[in-house]
């Protein structure tokens, strides 16, 4: 009996979780109109693909989800190569000053992004790189949180297979290339992640940088449209659908090490 | 001796191009945001740095009678007290059901709740501001059922700000769910049998092993959520553009709109680090506290 409540009462919960996504995908399926009556209806009577249509011809979002798939793959390169050398650096390098470089890395993680905005708006245009690609792919170059996530994986690599290579002639970049990557790969498809989601959903700062419709990613491009349909939520649902499912479908793929990255990202804080 | 010297300039060379990508874009912003935030920085200074001029405390002073900011302030604090709190709350909750041993289908209850942490914020703002439509949204309709009258969620400022907590609890609990379970996991399971032995029960073992045993999970907890709400942005910016009356108007979506559609720059970097030094002293606190109860 107390099973039987608990199993009710999650998959309940579970319903309620999925309700908002359930909708949307229906709503998205509708005619023009459709979602807009009462009593609300839950399934579409007549699937149709024209809202998908309409975005992709006449409001050109598959320009936006261009951007966005650039954007997110080119940032999550970039920064696995910057984050790995340097976590690689701090976890098996000593140099002077190291400890006390990464802590006051670390302790900079408190500093809210919202801070730099405006001088680094200031900066990527004195450059004219506002309404570039350059404008997100930049400041997402290297991130505190990825070297800290890398130096704590990289740090459980056994030293005397670095120093055997070492005996054996190997360059330190070899090492880098052949050892130790081939060993973080976990830690570094569980960045992969974080970097691509971090990257595909974020709002602010594509907002301020990116000033043209063209340059949009899907997120912003979808804040706008909502500006000119908000009678429209059939359309709208049909563009959240896109915005979310490629990062829906992501994560399910991969939710193993997502769901063991946040973990790890918890031990030490 | 030989050998250090290169894999110490080795380690050099493999920190220089992420050292130099946060020194330059971040290091540099954060520093240059405190001088701006001393000037007058404004549309006219845009195309030309020099005309900005230093005011000294002025923007801060500004600020202190804003009462668009006290608005803005006492709206961030609001939400961050009640949707902290209970977010936090729902995700032990779910974290200690889903820790059941002999649960089954626990991988696909946790994949489940976890969903919308992972979607995209402003397509969930998008879906959730038709799920409170005062006439044909889903929610109103659900209510009527229990025999709640229409609400007008977005629309009325009384229930704005509440809705917008209520989607963010949604939104996020999976995520702090997932960090209660990895620190429910690490607590000794003989805690638990020595306690039965000894005749306690599920609430005493609940008040004197798990929640002393994940203290420093909570509190890990308690300040990243703090931290993400405080800058609480996208969620006012899609369903209520700040309003009914600014009943939602949260700190950043004030600085971004003195920042970046008045172009008062300066005034705005004031208002960055006002939140910056709230974050700070918020989680001073919080580590305070935790210290204190430690200790008890």
């Amino acid at each position: 009996m107390k099973k039987f409540l608990l199993y009710t009462f999650l998959i309940f919960t579970a319903f309620l979780t999925l309700l908002p996504f359930i909708w949307m995908l229906s709503a998205s399926l509708m005619n023009d109109g459709h979602a807009s009556v009462y009593p609300p209806r839950f399934l579409p009577d007549a699937t149709t693909f024209i809202q998908y249509k309409r975005l992709f011809t006449r409001l050109n979002l598959s320009r936006n989800f261009f951007n966005s798939l650039f954007l997110s793959i080119t940032v999550t390169i970039v920064s696995l190569l910057f984050n790995s050398l340097a976590g690689f650096a701090f976890a098996k390098y000593k140099f002077a000053g190291r400890d006390k470089l990464f802590n006051i890395l670390l302790s900079t993680m408190i500093i809210p992004a919202q801070v730099t905005m405006l001088p680094l708006f200031l900066m990527l245009k004195s450059f004219g790189l506002i309404n570039t690609y350059f404008a997100i792919i930049i400041p997402g170059m290297a991130n505190v949180f990825g070297i800290f996530l890398i130096r704590q994986y990289v740090m459980s690599i056994p030293d005397s297979l670095i120093e055997a290579a070492r005996i054996e002639g190997a360059s330190e970049f070899q090492i880098y290339r052949k050892i130790i990557l081939p060993l973080a790969t976990p830690i570094l498809v569980t960045l992969a992640i974080f970097s691509f989601l971090g990257t595909w959903n974020d709002f602010l700062w594509p907002l301020i940088s990116l000033t043209d419709n063209s340059m949009y990613t899907l997120p912003v491009a979808l804040a706008n449209l909502m500006g000119e349909h908000t009678q429209d939520p059939e359309l709208m649902m049909a563009g959240s659908v896109i915005t979310i499912l490629p990062v829906l479908i992501i994560f399910l793929a991969l939710q193993k090490y997502y769901i063991k990255g946040i973990m790890m990202g918890s031990v030490k804080g | 001796m030989k050998l250090k010297n290169s894999t110490t300039s080795a380690a050099y060379i493999f920190l220089t191009p992420a050292l130099s990508a946060i020194f330059i874009f971040f290091f540099i912003p954060v520093l240059a945001a405190f001088i701006m935030s001393f000037t007058d920085f404004d549309i006219y200074s845009l195309s030309d740095f020099g005309r900005a001029r230093f005011i000294g405390f002025d923007n801060y002073l500004q600020l202190f009678n804003d009462p668009l900011f006290w608005k803005a302030l006492a709206n961030t604090f609001y939400y961050v007290l009640i949707a902290g709190p209970l977010s936090i709350f729902v995700s032990l909750s779910a974290a200690l059901l889903l820790n059941d041993k002999l649960l089954k289908f626990k991988s696909i209850f946790r994949l489940t709740y976890f969903m919308p942490v992972v979607t995209t914020l402003v397509a969930v703002a998008i879906v959730w501001r038709f799920i409170y439509h005062p006439k044909f949204g889903i929610l109103n309709y659900l209510l009527g059922f229990f025999g709640i009258g229409n609400i007008d969620w977005l629309g009325d400022p009384h229930y704005a700000l509440p809705a917008i907590i209520l989607m963010s609890v949604w939104k996020n609990f999976g995520y702090n769910m997932i960090i209660f379970i990895a620190g429910l996991q690490n607590i000794p399971e003989y805690l638990y049998e020595a306690a039965t032995l000894d005749g306690a029960n599920k609430w005493q073992q609940f008040k004197n092993i798990t929640l002393p045993m994940l203290a420093p999970t909570t509190l890990f907890i308690t300040i990243i959520t703090m931290i993400g709400f405080f800058q609480v942005f996208a969620e006012p910016y899609i369903m209520t553009q700040g309003g009914p009356l600014d009943s939602t108007l949260s700190i950043v979506l004030y600085m971004y709109r003195e920042g970046f559609r008045w172009w008062n720059m300066g005034y705005s970097a004031a208002i960055a680090f006002v939140l910056f030094l709230i974050i700070l002293i918020a989680t001073i606190i919080q580590f305070k506290i935790q210290k204190k109860s430690a200790m008890l």
